[in-house]
């Protein structure tokens, strides 16, 4: 038995002209979160939809839970769920319902199927919910029951493709929650995501991934240290203090900051120790400030720092499988 | 590391070794197609609505003309209103619900499961055969009302809504496997809306193929649906069928043996 959650080895997947995949290759430890991080049309559906057994790769090889997706794709669907990103439940059934077909599917009896649709249903947060249709579910709860949905078999590998578009923050973090209860359970996860915050929040590992490659990987940690950490932001509450924060944040972080927007200063540091030093000094000169706000980089910065070139990946083709 | 049974003990509540798995998931999904048709009837409204409509039409424009009376017309249309009402209450909803699923992502949780690629597609077009049977009942019951007779008995009636029934079932897998194929449940409806005209109309459905025009008439004798409405017409009017009834069956087993391996091959097709 493998080591490893899933593994890929040099896939490669073209449609058509576009080459979504171009010689990926990612494998997981058991019970860990892989955060696939990458711009629309990097790949990343492409990959979860190649272990998911959905597709084919052109060439490359890749195992889920030890066994082959191409060769062995039945005994794979035994052991992983797929949550993607449209949220696949019937808007006609109850989320109750919804669950306990997932639950006959798998050959679950038909008291057990309804046994496990309650425990999800609690689990998730949906007992008031149980018995009306979906159709009147909010985009949280759908998110959710999608999560419940997927966990029925009780999965040795989930695929969650950007679990989160769409949600406001707070129900974003109650899904984080969630996602993070099924790691603690020794599933392994792969999450895939456009925002480092998200895979910051929930990845053991991250693989930032652009055109069908892997670019960079590591532990959040050893990510962000590649891509300098953080990013400090300061809006003067005086404009006319603007070039006195300039100063100090040029002097505390070792290089002139960017004006993001008028009055707006923008500077990467690393560690979170040149932010106090700022507030210090901010303080000292008793310079207000409206804003003031350490944050981690956005993608466009992440792969700036890594390629020296903004994201361009947006500009290709999506996958044709999930035109809108 | 651990790596020793990380998993939440997977061995308790799986499955055992039941026979006929395909049968059984494809009637879990039936059952999810009927609950979504419950809720949404739209479909049976349009396999009853539009063949009841062209009957009430037909009899009492045409029927005095056609037939001398309306009656008399009435026993020669109302087998060939059968025929279309199962033909119709199958064919508008597969296609468009299962092509509708392949969108919203539904299809791909299906297809990741540990389940026969056959089954969400036998699930919908068995849920069709309940909604044929609902259906040509409904249409029983209008045909009733205006004066319709079956002339054979309850033997008769049943044949003749079997073969109804059996002829809709294998036409929609030409439905199941349009709407695997397309990319739009919109197309999908387009497809039927147009090919119902010369399938449903271009028969011996309101008058003797003998009667139309040469080119109609060409059609109308190699267009499977005749021999399905001449076949109930038969059955129901206590007439000789002829060949009817055989032609009807080689005619559903032509279409069931091609169409249906061909949806599922491009349904469990990994792109």
């Amino acid at each position: 038995m493998s080591e490893n959650g899933f593994e890929a080895e040099g896939l490669t997947k073209r449609f058509g002209k576009v080459a979504a995949l171009d010689g990926m290759s990612l494998a997981v430890p058991r019970g860990q979160v892989l955060g696939l991080l990458g711009p629309n049309g990097a790949g990343k559906t492409t990959v979860i939809r190649i272990l998911a057994t959905l597709l084919r790769p052109d060439s490359g090889s890749a195992s889920v839970a030890g066994f082959d997706v191409v060769r062995r794709p039945g005994q794979v669907r035994r052991r992983i769920a797929l949550s993607g990103q449209h949220t696949s439940v019937d808007e006609e059934l109850t989320g109750s319902a919804n669950l306990v077909m997932i639950g006959r599917l798998l050959d679950l009896p038909r008291t057990q199927a309804v046994r496990r649709a309650e425990e999800l249903l609690a689990r998730f947060r949906l007992e008031d919910a149980a018995k009306r249709p979906v159709a009147g579910y909010s985009g949280g709860m759908r998110r959710r029951l999608d999560l419940a949905a997927s966990l029925v078999g009780r999965p040795e590998v989930v695929f969650l493709d950007e679990p989160s578009v769409g949600l406001d923050p707070g129900k974003r973090d109650e899904l984080w929650q969630m996602i993070r209860g099924l790691s603690a359970d020794g599933v392994t996860v792969l999450l895939t995501t456009q925002y480092l915050e998200e895979a910051d929040a929930l990845a053991d590992a991250i693989a930032v991934i652009d055109h069908g490659r892997v670019i960079a990987s590591g532990t959040p940690a050893e990510l962000k240290s590649q891509v300098g950490g953080h990013a400090i932001t300061v809006r003067p509450n005086d404009s006319t203090d603007t070039d006195a924060v300039a100063t100090i944040l040029a002097d505390v972080a070792g290089r002139a900051p960017e004006r993001s927007t008028r009055h707006e200063l923008v500077v990467p540091v690393t560690g979170d120790e040149a932010f106090f030093e700022i507030a210090a000094r901010l303080r000292e000169q008793r310079i207000g400030v409206s804003e003031l706000s350490l944050r981690l980089p956005s993608l466009d910065e992440v792969f700036l720092a890594l390629t020296g070139a903004p994201t361009t990946a947006t500009e290709h083709a999506t996958e044709p499988t999930k035109a809108a | 590391m651990t790596t020793t049974a990380p998993t939440a003990a997977p061995a308790t509540e799986l499955p055992r070794a039941r026979p006929l798995p395909w049968l059984r998931h494809s009637l879990v999904l039936a059952g999810r197609s009927l609950a979504k048709t419950t809720r949404n009837p739209g479909p049976i409204i349009n396999g009853v609505v539009t063949p009841a409509l062209f009957m009430v039409l037909f009899v009492y424009l045409f029927g005095g003309s056609v037939a001398g009376s309306t009656t008399t017309y009435l026993q020669y249309l109302f087998p060939g209103i059968l025929v279309m009402g199962a033909g119709l209450a199958g064919m508008v909803s597969t296609g468009s619900a299962i092509n509708l699923d392949l969108k919203n992502g539904v299809t791909d949780r299906f297809r990741s499961l540990p389940i026969s690629r056959l089954a969400p597609l036998l699930g919908s077009v068995l849920a069709d055969i309940v909604r044929y049977l609902l259906a040509v009942a409904i249409l029983f019951a209008i045909g009733a009302l205006l004066g319709f007779r079956v002339q054979s008995g309850l033997a008769g009636a049943l044949a003749a809504a079997g073969l109804a029934i059996l002829f809709g079932f294998c036409l929609s897998w030409v439905t199941v496997f349009v709407g695997v194929l397309v990319r739009s449940a919109e197309t999908v409806l387009a497809i039927s809306f147009i090919s119902f005209l010369p399938l449903q109309l271009g028969t011996s459905l309101a008058a003797p193929v003998e009667t139309l025009p040469g080119w109609l008439r060409s059609w109308a004798e190699i267009n499977p649906v005749t021999h399905v409405m001449d076949a109930c017409r038969a059955l129901l009017n206590g007439a000789p069928a002829g060949d009817t009834v055989t032609m009807t069956l080689i005619w559903c087993a032509a279409l069931f043996v091609v169409f249906c391996p061909l949806a599922v091959r491009a349904y469990g097709r990994q792109q």
